[in-house]
């Protein structure tokens, strides 16, 4: 683990708002000649603190207006089921997030879809076929917020 | 709406975030000035909206990631107003979410350790008001996390 210093946070901040934004940008922001900001940039990546950058779509422009999230229940346990199910549930194409979780779920899902029925498709034909799926709990989310975190 | 290149470009840089233009291009099957210009044409449609640095938190020292799952009491007019702008004043937690469903509000709480998390979780968590119950899952495994759209 690395101790990061507060230009390392300001880094780290300007890059998870924006991510493309040019080492001249980056480096005029922080206040540091650019050279040293890439040092830094490089560190952050070369010690896995910074492991990539991901592309923001508007989700209810391209016809996605419904994310949901689930929390499933096995049915049966087991070494064989766990990764039976973790195999076919990490290829629905509607699935952005699996988690292994300990408490009341097994697993939690991220799921988007085009709309309500939609989302019912997905949750029939794909979820609830699932090997070893039990019980399903689903809230439809309604806002979401980052944080920056720690930083 | 969106015509079959534009969704192969998107696909394709959701896949690669840090593909040029002239690459992006390439594997859509266009010329890079047709792929600049058609991403060009996204972004002033607000459609595609940026790209973020993806921070691991584990190599920051944060080992623990908790879903707190929160039902509010909702006869107090100002529940989630309240409750909303308080966890935004605790650094350790990295997502709000609020839902239509079983849950109201979902919190994504990092820590160091066990100890730290115990130290939040009593001082800051219990701390946010109008809760009515709290429910704890502690991620294991992520499995996947893209928030790639099926496109």
């Amino acid at each position: 683990m690395i101790d990061l210093d507060d230009i390392d946070r300001a880094i780290l901040r300007a890059l998870v708002r924006d991510a493309t934004q040019s080492a001249v940008a980056l480096s005029g922001r922080i206040g540091l000649s650019q050279p040293a900001t890439w040092r830094r940039v490089k560190r952050l990546r070369d010690t896995g603190i910074l492991v990539g950058q991901r592309v923001s779509l508007d989700a209810a422009k391209l016809g996605f207006g419904v994310t949901v999230f689930l929390g499933i229940k096995l049915a049966t346990k087991g070494r064989v089921s766990l990764d039976d199910f973790e195999r076919a549930v990490t290829a629905i194409p509607e699935v952005q997030l699996v988690e292994h979780v300990l408490g009341l779920y097994d697993y939690r899902l991220r799921v988007v879809a085009r709309d309500l029925a939609d989302f019912e498709r997905v949750l029939r034909r794909r979820v609830m076929t699932l090997p070893g799926v039990g019980d399903v709990e689903a809230n439809v989310l309604l806002s979401e917020e980052r944080r920056p975190g720690p930083l | 709406m969106l015509d079959d290149l534009d969704r192969r470009l998107l696909r394709q840089l959701q896949a690669e975030p840090t593909l040029t233009a002239a690459e992006l291009g390439q594997r859509a099957g266009v010329s890079a000035l047709k792929a600049t210009r058609r991403l060009g044409r996204l972004h002033e449609r607000g459609i595609l909206k940026g790209q973020h640095a993806v921070i691991d938190w584990r190599a920051l020292g944060y080992a623990v990631a908790v879903s707190l799952r929160i039902t509010l009491d909702k006869t107090h007019a100002r529940a989630f107003d309240e409750f909303l702008d308080t966890a935004r004043g605790i650094a350790e937690v990295t997502e709000i979410q609020t839902f239509l469903g079983r849950v109201d509000v979902r919190l994504c709480v990092i820590a160091r350790d066990m100890a730290h998390y115990q130290q939040i979780y009593r001082k800051q968590i219990l701390a946010l008001p109008h809760m009515a119950d709290i429910e704890a899952l502690m991620t294991v495994a992520t499995l996947r996390d893209d928030e790639s759209l099926p496109l």
